[in-house]
């Protein structure tokens, strides 16, 4: 197996951006201690990195589709679908991503879930961790820009869910609102299979959120939006930032692409709860394009000046910024460390799966997903593997 | 003998590399030609070997063509502990230079037969050609290496028990629990270091400065053992202004005298 060794470089390592080189050997990174005093064989590249950081490749726990397709509306080709958004998400640097499916009508789960397979990354794209569906068990009061006819409740129990979805299999991520009936019921079982579930689209209050975490939930859908505003006497979903009364750490996705999430309110979230920021772009057909009509689901959307609403209204869906630049925004709206910025969008979505002993930390034994970046936060390349994906000038 | 006084740590750092630096590059090693280095580990050599890495990133200096061999290390220490002395040389020199991994030697103290471990390292530094510079640190009560004092002055390559006096010392290393020291060690001998055509003691801070006196001053003793490179031909004893609090002013001032002598030993 080639020996690589990354040099000239600095790299993201124990939560700080250290110099050092960077060894990587069958897809893994490596500790070349062993190398050196065991094996004693010098690397076979070597690879100049030319100054830059290499931090790990970015984790995307929410994106309904780019470069003109979506995920939902895409149906009828779908692994073609995803196969043409994993392979440009490379471009900005992101080495795994979880699908994302808006709510939808129930043959639309059959027929596209058992296509969207888990898929190791490489040459032709991103991974793909397992899918996120985010719907159809969400709150009509808060339903964005999911179709409202789409909508269901579990009233009983988990057979709905499986007649909904069909196989689970696929699934890693269910986004649903805990205060429908029997949610806690939902919520355990959905864990208890190892899906992580995520509470959003809903008007649930502190105590009904809590009750969600506390069955098991880890995480909540585009903080601030699709959920009740922040009042001092019930901030809801917002107030799981700084309740006291849920046992494990909460996290939260964030669109910190200014327009979705005012600045000011990114900067009050990261003061708030920095440990649980999770950047993810919600990313719709539009990202990677120009302005004009496309599609999210079963909705007409149009695409003017950088923001995406629903055709005709003035609801915002979904965002057309890549993660590259949600984290550069996010680096600037908090002035926080530039490896804080890195790993929210890394490390900590890796933390919300459970994977951050493979995947977001360059940690010896880690998968060798990485990207370099300039000091300005701007991927320059991106690996997976081991191996360069972009830019691919072959 | 030389002793050369410099202002600060950071000097005698800066000094010592130049030194190494120009030693190596006039010897022009090369693949039938290997410069043979020995060295040590500890708080002081760090920033010489900070400024060689630098001067190996800048492409004046390269390690291609060197061999080196390591003074001393732990016995049963696993070699991942931050404290154990492979740990040290990897992270703070060997993984950012272009030495090759074939021509590092340091002692295995972890090594099933510790006895044919030593006997093997001397003849390997003999296979080598001998060390052509050795660079060495030195400990409160003027030990080289891991000759405790009362260790001959004719030591060759051994397992020595360390004194306690270096166990409570080294017990903030590890976890402040002196039952957590490794109490032996794999050490050259006086006379393998002094075997090298030259040597580079390099001294700073006032918790050193007795042990320079006992150096410079008095005779040669095996409770210092650091004092017998008095009669070592070509040595020199590079320190700060701190660790000469003990010597004698007339000594201090004659070797300051001889600065600009020295200078042009580094090239300037």
């Amino acid at each position: 197996m080639t020996l690589k060794q990354f040099y000239n470089c600095r790299i993201l390592r124990n939560h700080e951006i250290i110099d050092d080189h960077l060894w990587v050997r069958g897809g893994k990174i490596i500790d070349p201690e062993g190398v050196f005093f065991d094996e004693k064989v010098p690397a076979d590249i070597r690879i100049d990195c030319h100054g830059l950081i290499i931090a790990p490749g970015f984790i995307d726990l929410q994106i309904n589709g780019g470069y003109g397709v979506d995920f939902s509306y895409d149906i009828d080709n779908i692994e073609n679908a995803v196969g043409i958004v994993a392979k440009k998400l490379i471009e900005n640097g992101v080495t795994s991503f979880c699908p994302t499916v808006v709510t939808s009508p129930i043959p639309v789960y059959h027929s596209i879930l058992p296509k969207i397979k888990r898929t190791a990354g490489g040459l032709h794209g991103a991974t793909v961790l397992g899918v996120h569906v985010e719907g159809p068990f969400i709150n009509l009061e808060k339903k964005g820009a999911h179709p409202p006819h789409c909508i269901r409740e579990f009233s009983k129990g988990f057979q709905h869910v499986e007649l909904a979805y069909g196989s689970l299999d696929n699934i890693r991520i269910v986004t649903l609102a805990p205060e429908l009936i029997n949610s806690a019921e939902i919520i355990t079982e959905l864990v208890k299979r190892n899906i992580i579930v995520s509470l959003g689209h809903s008007t649930a209050n502190l105590i009904e959120g809590e009750e969600g975490c506390n069955h098991g939930a880890t995480m909540i859908t585009h903080l601030f939006n699709a959920m009740l505003g922040f009042h001092h006497r019930d901030p809801g979903l917002i107030g799981l930032l700084t309740s006291e009364k849920i046992a494990q750490p909460i996290y939260y996705g964030l669109i910190s692409d200014g327009i979705h999430t005012h600045p000011s309110a990114v900067r009050m979230a990261y003061k708030a709860n920095p440990d649980g920021v999770v950047l993810v772009t919600d990313a719709i057909s539009a990202l990677g394009l120009a302005d004009g009509r496309y599609h999210l689901g079963q909705l007409d959307i149009e695409v003017k000046d950088n923001k995406a609403k629903i055709a005709g209204t003035d609801t915002l869906c979904g965002s057309a910024d890549n993660l590259n630049r949600c984290v550069q925004k996010f680096q600037k709206f908090t002035k926080c460390s530039k490896v804080f910025a890195l790993e929210a969008a890394s490390y900590h979505p890796a933390k919300v799966l459970g994977i951050e002993k493979t995947k977001g930390t360059l940690d010896f034994g880690a998968d060798a997903d990485f990207i370099m970046l300039n000091d300005d936060l701007h991927v320059q390349s991106t690996w997976i593997a081991g191996e360069k994906v972009y830019p691919n000038f072959g | 003998m030389r002793l050369i006084v410099l202002d600060n740590p950071v000097q005698v750092a800066e000094w010592a590399a130049k030194y190494v630096m120009k030693r190596i590059n006039d010897f022009k090693p090369g693949p039938h030609k290997y410069f043979v280095l020995g060295l040590p580990t500890g708080g002081t050599p760090l920033g010489m070997y900070k400024k060689l890495i630098e001067f190996v990133k800048d492409g004046k200096l390269s390690f291609e063509y060197v061999k080196t061999f390591n003074m001393d290390e732990y016995v049963n220490l696993d070699r991942k502990h931050p404290e154990s002395y492979h740990y040290y040389m990897w992270n703070n020199f060997f993984k950012h230079i272009d030495i090759k991994p074939e021509n590092v030697h340091i002692l295995d103290g972890n090594a099933a037969d510790l006895t044919t471990e030593c006997e093997n390292y001397e003849r390997k530094i003999l296979e080598a050609g001998g060390v052509e510079l050795f660079i060495g640190g030195i400990g409160p009560d003027g030990h080289i290496a891991f000759n405790e004092p009362g260790s001959s002055l004719v030591s060759r390559t051994r397992l020595k028990t360390l004194a306690q006096d270096t166990l409570e010392a080294n017990a903030r290393f590890f976890d402040n629990d002196i039952n957590k020291v490794p109490k032996q060690a794999l050490t050259v001998g006086v006379a393998t270091v002094m075997e090298a055509k030259e040597v580079l003691i390099l001294i700073t801070g006032a918790s050193k400065a007795f042990a320079l006196y006992k150096a410079v001053e008095e005779g040669v003793n095996h409770m210092w053992t650091v004092s017998a490179f008095q009669q070592h031909p070509n040595t020199f004893m590079i320190c700060d202004e701190d660790a000469t609090l003990e010597l004698r002013v007339k000594t201090v001032k004659y070797f300051k005298g001889l600065t600009k002598l020295h200078n042009s030993l580094i090239g300037q």
